[in-house]
């Protein structure tokens, strides 16, 4: 039941993932992200990672996706949006990037299989809250900093000057 | 056998709560023309009749639904044709899963068998309704920009605008409730609030938690795009994100504003009226402050609650309903306003003043 739903949903991951990129429309783009966001939720779920599935569909899903959908609507794409990249050349880049990246994760994936046991607090939210209150302390308030420095930026940026 | 009895099991929850909020949605048609009509001293739609028999205008709904299923479904020919049929299914889903973790029951013991009363348990189950109402927000989205229309794409963003800031304000305002029972499960929020203050007052959310029950109340009116909060798409007189749509496509926005009322009311009942609990009901039977008791059996005992739910949900509609024909509606940037500088910054208030709360008193 657990292989078929992985198997499923990893399918599902992959096709939203490349029409993300395929996908000219930028509004269908950012549709198939949020199919892609919530088939990571679905893995999540199916690992026992109930908070943390719920937290991915609230967050990215539900919130930061329905924002990028909604400027995308205000900014309604013109020519240069769709018409053909000026920066060909930078293309050329993506398929060594891209293969190093995949390097990477495949060598970051492969040794785990055996060696790590699933996480003992599982993935309930008192846990969770628990370890990021306690060993992930400094980290945890670092993100809330960056985040509030954005935030600030943005207010600063955004702000109507005395002409 | 055992495997058919609990497919059968999970198919009878499941089945309980997708009847009971699909007949509640397809009867708030009726409820509002008569309460409308009761409020405004009118007699309301009483004319749809079968074979003469006109019941109350009870037949209104089932004419309403024969005639979209039977009207021309039209799509503009600037239309998006994959979104554009999309847009009301997925509006009209997400609405329809929400209510799968609000529990109507306690569990209920047959044989060896404890059956908890809601469709899906969840750890998680409050947040799993914000999950899938917050998706609800791309039905509107996509409808409003997929329609080829820029009347509809101002509606849609105008909804999108809503929904966002009525969300904040609702996911803000739970977080008491959270805090004060300790739990993001909604059976446990519902168990805990049989406890009792003081030996006599019940603990339910709209007594611990008032501030946060209107605020609740007001983004979760709001997030329904209903009157006072209908500026995405006044009837007759704003064009929103669904003036493309004819048949039962609109027929399904029409459903989804009923589905997510019906929502928010078992949300209220869970959260804030006890869920299914009845004041001084207790597995065995009624204890109440003052020394009598009352015995029943389990099954009465399930019975009395699954039923107090219901009148719940029914009252809170009902109280729905009274502000939707009293209030006169809000312009966009007042119901902003009104969200972002009013309703999160209380629910924020209210989440420190129910921390240091919980602090000073140990309270959980």
């Amino acid at each position: 039941m657990a292989t078929v739903t992985f198997f499923v949903v990893a399918v599902l991951a992959v096709a939203s993932a490349l029409g993300l990129i395929l996908k000219r429309n930028p509004i269908h783009g950012a549709l198939f992200l949020v199919i892609n966001l919530a088939c990571v939720a679905v893995l999540y779920l199916s690992l026992g990672a109930e908070f943390l599935a719920a937290a991915q569909v609230i967050v990215y899903a539900g919130a930061i996706m329905v924002l990028f959908v909604f400027a995308i609507m205000v900014l309604i794409p013109g020519k240069e949006e769709t018409g053909p990249d000026p920066r060909r050349a930078v293309r050329l880049l993506a398929l060594p990037v891209g293969a190093l990246l995949f390097v990477q994760l495949a060598m970051i994936v492969r040794p785990r299989d055996a060696r790590v046991p699933p996480p003992p607090a599982g993935g309930s939210a008192e846990s969770l809250g628990t370890l990021l209150f306690t060993d992930y302390l400094f980290p945890f308030e670092l993100t809330s900093v960056l985040l509030l420095a954005a935030m600030v930026g943005v207010l600063v940026l955004a702000r109507r000057r005395p002409s | 056998m055992s495997l058919v009895a609990d497919l059968g099991i999970a198919f009878g929850r499941v089945a309980f709560v997708m009847l009971f909020v699909l007949n509640t949605a397809a009867i708030l048609g009726w409820v509002e023309r008569k309460q409308s009509a009761i409020m405004q001293d009118r007699i309301g739609a009483n004319r749809a009749s079968i074979f003469g028999i006109r019941a109350l205008g009870l037949f209104h709904p089932l004419a309403d639904t024969l005639k979209m299923l039977t009207k021309e479904d039209f799509r503009p020919a600037r239309a998006d044709k994959v979104l554009f049929s999309l847009a009301p299914f997925v509006s009209v889903v997400f609405a329809l899963v929400a209510f799968a973790s609000i529990p109507f029951g306690d569990t209920l013991t047959i044989g060896d068998r404890v059956i908890p009363l809601q469709a899906v348990t969840l750890n998680v189950g409050i947040l799993y309704v914000f999950a899938m109402l917050s998706l609800g927000v791309y039905g509107v989205m996509m409808a409003g920009w997929s329609s080829g229309n820029n009347f509809a794409l101002l509606g849609g963003q105008r909804a999108a605008a809503l929904m966002i800031s009525a969300e904040i304000a609702i996911g803000a305002s739970v977080m008491g409730v959270i805090m004060i029972y300790g739990s993001l499960n909604m059976m446990d929020i519902a168990r805990a609030q049989g406890q009792l203050l003081w030996g006599w007052l019940p603990k339910w959310g709209i007594i611990t938690q008032p501030l946060a029950f209107i605020l609740f109340l007001t983004a979760g009116i709001a997030a329904t795009k209903r009157i006072p909060f209908d500026f995405p798409e006044g009837e007759s007189e704003i064009i929103g994100y669904n003036v493309e749509y004819s048949g039962m496509k609109f027929g399904m926005f029409l459903m989804t504003d009923m589905v997510e009322t019906t929502v928010l009311a078992g949300l209220c009942t869970a959260l804030f009226l006890g869920g299914w609990q009845v004041p001084y009901l207790y597995a065995e039977g009624f204890h109440f402050p003052w020394g009598a008791e009352l015995l029943l059996s389990p099954l009465a005992v399930t019975v009395l609650q699954v039923s107090a739910f219901v009148t719940k949900v029914a009252v809170m509609i009902f109280i729905l309903m009274l502000i939707r024909w009293t209030l006169p509606r809000f312009r966009y940037d007042q119901a902003m306003k009104l969200g972002w500088l009013g309703l999160f910054p209380l629910s924020i208030l209210n989440i420190v003043l129910t921390g240091a709360l919980v602090l000073a008193w140990g309270a959980r």
